[in-house]
């Protein structure tokens, strides 16, 4: 659909045909495990600063898949690298070596 | 006198039992409705979890029904209750006296097309499971597509489409056939469109782990509504309901996902003997745990989806256990042995 941008409020919905693939595979290819999440949500409720602040991997990557990079950091940005996400993963995602590798792909200029 | 068992169905469970009870010296007459036997699975490719070959399974146990005299592209006309004893007339002209008879008619798949909204029959890019089948079976051919979706529960935990029952099997097969999608076209996105992934068996769960690794991305949310666009391709709206957002992607080819209902032609065999159906349209079975290949007919028994979805393998085990149960029946009821 085209955008004629006479709205007055952006659209709050997904465009997953506009979303950056390319980041994404960048981040894949160095941690393969993040494919693995299946949203169970342990992450978010043993993280420490989560109790603080809006802090949330599971939502972070899902973030990132639907192109909301921002979010994602955001979600991220309060993170103490405590890493008992990392004890809790099911999948056995290093959770922790994950976020790192998010702040660096993404944050990079 | 050897004893004469009418199977009707010829699918996956009519075979097995039939194959088990010729072998136990009984007399079996097989009758399919279809040309060929094997029901759905002569029409699949491969199975889950570990893609095995439907065509080659089909042959194995076709090839255990030695002795079975089968009639195929035949229905069961009329079927009269005697005196512990059936008396079926088929289409063919033939008459059959049976001293019991099993029913494995199986299940019929969800007509697609009454979900109006996925536009089945209306855009040439959605199908169905067993349309994507055929194409793995080389029998139609799909354009190179960029992007690909798998729509779960069609027709299945659906009310409104008179079906609030799971179907079992179509998350397996969907996680199986996305696997096999990328395989094809590892450039295209995948995407399954779920409502929860219901990976129950053994080797399954291993199957969605598999499909995770390649990338193929898991979406939780019914599909709402398809549409197309100006240039022919799919446009596909549903809720993420992990993020909470609606979410729209442009799709070449989807792939619905129909459930399993129960089989038309078992219905009418069933009406003529005046069984009961439950809620879902499947056969009542005697009871729900102890007898589950027994009807509330003596010598009448069941086995497969004829009452309720199943998979494969599940068939398999209850066309045992019937073929069991017929034969405990005969040896209580004729005195043998």
């Amino acid at each position: 659909m085209i955008d004629f941008g006479f709205g007055l409020s952006p659209s709050s919905r997904v465009n997953l045909d506009l979303r950056d693939k390319e980041l994404f595979s960048k981040l894949i290819e160095t941690e393969s495990d993040a494919l693995k999440c299946m949203a169970c949500g342990s992450c978010t409720a043993s993280c420490s600063a989560g109790v603080f602040e809006e802090t949330s991997l599971r939502s972070a990557l899902l973030n990132l898949q639907n192109g909301n990079k921002e979010k994602a950091l955001n979600l991220l940005s309060h993170c103490m690298f405590c890493g008992k996400c990392t004890m809790v993963c099911p999948r056995g995602i290093n959770t922790r070596h994950l976020i790192l590798s998010i702040n660096k792909i993404y944050q990079a200029r | 006198m050897k004893n004469n068992i009418l199977i009707i169905g010829g699918g996956p469970a009519g075979l097995e039992a039939s194959g088990i009870l010729v072998k136990m010296g009984y007399n079996v007459i097989l009758v399919e409705k279809e040309k060929q036997l094997g029901g759905h699975l002569a029409k699949w490719d491969t199975l889950f979890p570990d893609g095995l070959k439907a065509e080659d399974l089909l042959k194995a146990m076709i090839k255990k029904t030695g002795g079975v005299k089968y009639f195929t592209d035949t229905q069961v006309q009329s079927v009269n209750i005697l005196n512990k004893s059936y008396n079926v007339i088929l289409s063919n002209g033939i008459t059959v006296l049976a001293d019991a008879v099993l029913l494995a008619t199986g299940f019929d798949l969800f007509k697609a097309e009454k979900k109006e909204e996925y536009g089945y029959g209306v855009y040439e890019g959605v199908i169905t499971n067993a349309d994507l089948e055929q194409y793995f079976k080389g029998n139609f051919s799909i354009k190179k597509p960029k992007a690909v979706g798998f729509v779960h529960c069609v027709g299945s935990r659906d009310e409104k489409a008179c079906n609030p029952a799971c179907s079992k099997v179509c998350c397996a097969t969907a996680v199986k056939q996305a696997c096999h999608i990328k395989e094809k076209f590892p450039q295209a996105d995948v995407f399954c469109f779920y409502m929860d992934l219901r990976m129950f068996g053994r080797h399954y769960e291993d199957l969605y782990l598999k499909a995770q690794k390649m990338g193929i991305r898991f979406i939780r949310g019914r599909v709402s509504e398809v549409a197309e666009t100006s240039e022919g391709r799919l446009l596909v709206k549903a809720e993420d309901t992990l993020s909470s957002k609606p979410i729209k992607v442009t799709l070449d080819t989807l792939v619905l996902m129909a459930g399993m209902r129960p089989s038309e032609s078992g219905y009418q065999v069933g009406h003529q003997l005046n069984l009961s159906v439950e809620e879902d349209g499947f056969f009542s079975t005697k009871d729900t745990m102890l007898s589950l290949q027994k009807s509330n007919l003596e010598g009448l028994f069941f086995a497969g989806a004829a009452t309720g979805p199943k998979t494969l393998p599940d068939t398999l085990h209850e066309a045992r256990s019937a073929a069991m149960e017929i034969d405990n029946y005969i040896t209580e009821t004729f005195n043998k042995r």
